[in-house]
């Protein structure tokens, strides 16, 4: 069997923590009698993360703080194939990248985290993390580092990792690594070590075990007894395109040219499935059809508009800057569309009668549409407008309403007889 | 292959298109994270494609299909610029690692957050420069229904066999707007197809056999260990400070989509015989300017129109195209020039001209004048 290690010097400063981590992974997956080959090793960016030239594993070298959030993609892609997947990250890249940590213990991904915690970020010169210890003196803080680290096990293991351990950097870690290789789901081992050349000269004559005392955050072992979750690679074979309604044209009477109907109400109103009513009945009589809509980003409240064209031939631009009719049914819908009936100097607007309308050159129609129900004033109008312009047939319309799944929920009947009416 | 339905006349959106047509270009996962105007993509892709995974954030959702193309996927997504700003640096990683992947940039009108319900054409310039380098990826954008099932067919394609990730680019308008439109028209499609590793050598990653593209072997094959690197790295995917291999490296990605840019150049000339000036427009604009061509030439004046569906890395085609003319007229919808500054630079010549607008639709009049001047 090959071995892990590929070469016997590792590349780090010497006395480095980070060599007792990469040895004892290497250690524990042997005793495992693991093929190299069934390990994918992700280094973060830092000190811990120059290992993978030192590997006969498959190796992935990202980027700073998202070496969790790849190996949980692999873990997904894999297919439940019995692979190991272990991550090398520092405590800088733990905390930069601290969300991927939850979310892959929330997932209970099967994959290891091994967090080479140095209590600095070693790379770049020995600064302050998240993980430093209250009191620890870094490169930034000279007087000791005045807050406390997080408590980053509690927040793997409340997360739902399936284990998680706290070890001391320091003689045989084997057994605890093997044990979270072997575990089954999302496993962290944050291993406590030193950084000789920024925390042990900062820091002098202060002893590993004494520092993680004074810390508070002592070894131990978290478990939640889950199942790894294995995703799901569903053979989809929905075809998007077959759930389309299809429209069958049963009769051609196009308008002769295209025409624009700007749609507005308020949100919450059926504004955009009346226009969308009135576009299939459009395409029923033959006609092409382009529907925009148009909305605040709150859902729910203010206008809502849809732009509708009707055209005798293809429509290569849905835009419409100044329409052939408006249908304004709210106060929140005038609003919005106040400036195109300004500008309007023909055409038609059908307005409810609550609504006070600008001057403008269009003939108006209005009607009471809001006595419908405010859920049915649009569809209501939009009768009205088919019945008075001609767009659209009104039996092509009423017919459509009948046939959709809003016909049990607006009065249609009533709808006609005031139209007609 | 996968017949388009017989179907006939329907009305749909441009993202059930977009998804419908990536699945069947052979991506086959999607990671979401939600934003205005990329829901509707989102939302399909739960019915259609295999994988499907929410993701908490979207510099996950990068690192998530990062990890998911490592074993052989390939992934999509969906985002608008507050997002996509977010997954630049993954992005990058994907693009050094070699992996296939496509993202589909939903563009909205900006800057930050803007206005999350406009539609806009405003982060070309942004696509232009985001790979630290100055390097370029492949971004592809369709225009019009037929258009947009092509264009992001073939993002899935080219970022397959390039290895690669690609941006099919598009706005607001194009994925919701809904229109009747006849499923007969859609081409087949056919699944991409990644370059696999088949040697009997053992493996290097990034070998510069294959034109240029290195074969592919998943993470985890029992055959040959794969070392995936996003710093500068030698053949094998070794970490290097700067050595030669390691920059010849760099500079085999540095000319990656440009040297396979006749394999995904795609875009619509419309020529008239004796027209001295050109409009050039691209997307949701494309449909203003196909209009104003036509009210053009019903006046009886002569104008042609350059469409490009690549837009980059800019194919050397455009520049024959537009030698031609004495005038152009370039409309986006935005107020800088974007792709104008992208075809002629900074400061553009004399006979470019350039429509624009923020926060609406350029109409075709406005196209139409600046033709006519
Ligand atoms: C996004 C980003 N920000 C900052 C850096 C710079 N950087 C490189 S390594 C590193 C810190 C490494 O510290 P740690 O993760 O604790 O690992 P160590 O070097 O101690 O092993 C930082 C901040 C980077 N590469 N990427
Ligand atoms: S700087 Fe510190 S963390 Fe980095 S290799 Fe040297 S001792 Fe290890």
């Amino acid at each position: 069997m090959n071995t892990i290690l590929k070469k016997a010097v590792l590349p780090y400063c010497k006395g480095c923590g980070h060599d007792l981590v990469a040895r004892n992974t290497a250690a524990a997956l042997e005793q495992m009698g693991t093929d190299p080959l069934d390990v994918i090793v992700v280094t973060d960016i830092g000190c811990h993360g120059i290992i993978d030239g030192c590997l006969n594993t498959h190796t992935v070298h990202g980027l700073h703080g998202r070496s969790v959030a790849i190996g949980a993609g692999m873990a997904m892609g894999l297919d439940g194939q019995a692979k190991k997947i272990i991550v090398f990250i520092g405590d800088g890249g733990s905390t930069i990248g601290l969300q991927h940590i939850l979310e892959a213990a929330r997932l209970n991904l099967d994959m290891t985290v091994v967090v080479h915690n140095n209590m600095l970020y070693g790379m770049t010169g020995g600064q302050t993390s998240g993980l430093t210890p209250c009191g620890f003196r870094t490169t930034t803080s000279s007087e000791g580092n005045p807050w406390t680290g997080y408590d980053l096990c509690a927040l793997a293991h409340t997360s739902g990792a399936a284990l998680t351990s706290r070890v001391t950097g320091m003689g045989q870690i084997s057994g605890q690594l093997r044990e979270a290789f072997e575990t089954p789901g999302f496993s962290l081992v944050e291993v406590i070590e030193i950084c000789p050349s920024y925390g042990v000269r900062l820091n002098p004559g202060k002893k590993l075990r004494q520092i993680i005392e004074e810390s508070g955050r002592l070894p131990g072992r978290w478990v939640n007894n889950r199942e790894p979750f294995l995703i799901k690679q569903g053979e989809k074979t929905g075809n998007l395109l077959e759930e389309l309604e299809a429209i069958k044209v049963d009769h051609k009477s196009p308008p002769g040219k295209p025409v624009s109907i700007v749609v507005s109400g308020s949100a919450g109103e059926g504004i955009q499935l009346a226009a969308g009513i009135m576009a299939t009945a459009a395409v029923r009589s033959g006609c092409h059809v382009t529907q925009k809509g148009s909305y605040p980003v709150t859902v729910g409240v203010g206008f809502s508009t849809a732009e509708v064209i009707i055209s005798p031939r293809p429509v290569i631009f849905h835009g419409i800057d100044i329409p052939d009719v408006v249908v304004v049914t709210s106060g929140d819908g005038l609003a919005h569309c106040k400036r195109r009936i300004k500008a309007m100097k023909r055409g038609t607007v059908f307005a409810d009668t609550s609504l006070e309308l600008p001057e403008t050159g269009a003939a108006v129609v209005r009607q009471d549409f809001r006595s419908a129900g405010i859920r049915s004033a649009c569809l209501f109008a939009l009768f009205r407008m088919s019945a008075d312009t001609g767009i659209i047939s009104l039996g092509t319309l009423h017919r459509t309403v009948l046939e959709s799944r809003l016909s049990p929920k607006v009065p249609v009947d009533k709808i006609m007889e005031m139209v007609k009416g | 292959m996968q017949k388009a339905t017989e179907k006939q006349t329907v009305i749909v959106d441009g993202s059930r298109l977009v998804t419908e047509a990536m699945a069947r270009a052979g991506a086959d996962a999607f990671i979401g994270y939600p934003i205005t105007p990329a829901n509707l993509l989102y939302q399909y892709s739960g019915r259609r494609m295999p994988l499907f995974l929410p993701a908490p954030d979207e510099i996950t959702a990068l690192q998530w299909m990062s990890g998911l193309a490592a074993t052989g996927k390939i992934p999509v997504t969906a985002t608008s610029f507050p997002g996509f700003a977010l997954m630049i640096e993954s992005i990058n990683m994907a693009y050094m690692m070699e992996l296939p992947m496509v993202i589909v940039l939903v563009q909205r009108l900006g800057p930050a957050t803007g206005t999350a319900t406009c539609g806009a054409q405003g982060d070309l310039g942004l696509l232009r420069g985001m790979i630290s380098g100055g390097y370029q990826l492949p971004v592809l954008c369709g225009d019009g229904f037929e258009g947009s099932w092509r264009l992001s067919s073939l993002a899935v394609q080219i970022a397959a066999r390039l290895r690669t990730p690609v941006v099919y680019l598009t706005s607001k308008e194009e994925m919701m707007t809904r229109k009747s439109f006849n499923l007969a028209l859609l081409d087949d499609i056919s699944a991409a197809e990644v370059p696999m590793y088949t040697g009997k050598d053992p493996y290097r990653s990034y070998d510069k056999a294959g034109k240029g593209v290195p074969p592919f072997l998943p993470v985890g094959n029992n055959r040959w260990q794969v070392r995936l690197n996003a710093s500068t790295h030698d053949r094998d995917g070794i970490l290097q400070h700067s050595t030669r291999e390691a920059l010849d490296n760099t500079m085999r990605l540095q000319d990656k989509a440009p040297g396979h840019i006749d394999q995904f150049t795609r875009y619509e000339y419309d020529r008239e015989e004796g027209a001295s000036t050109l409009v050039i427009s691209y997307g949701i604009t494309a449909g203003a300017a196909r209009e104003a061509v036509y009210n053009i030439r019903e006046s009886g004046k002569k104008v042609s129109l350059l469409v490009p569906g690549t837009i980059l890395p800019v194919p050397p085609g455009y520049y024959d195209i537009t030698d031609r003319y004495e005038r152009v007229v370039v409309a986006e919808e935005n107020t800088v020039g974007q792709l104008a500054g992208i075809l002629f630079g900074g400061r553009l010549p004399g006979k470019v001209h350039t429509v624009g607008a923020a926060g609406r639709m350029i109409v075709s009049d406005e196209i139409k004048r600046e033709v006519l001047i």
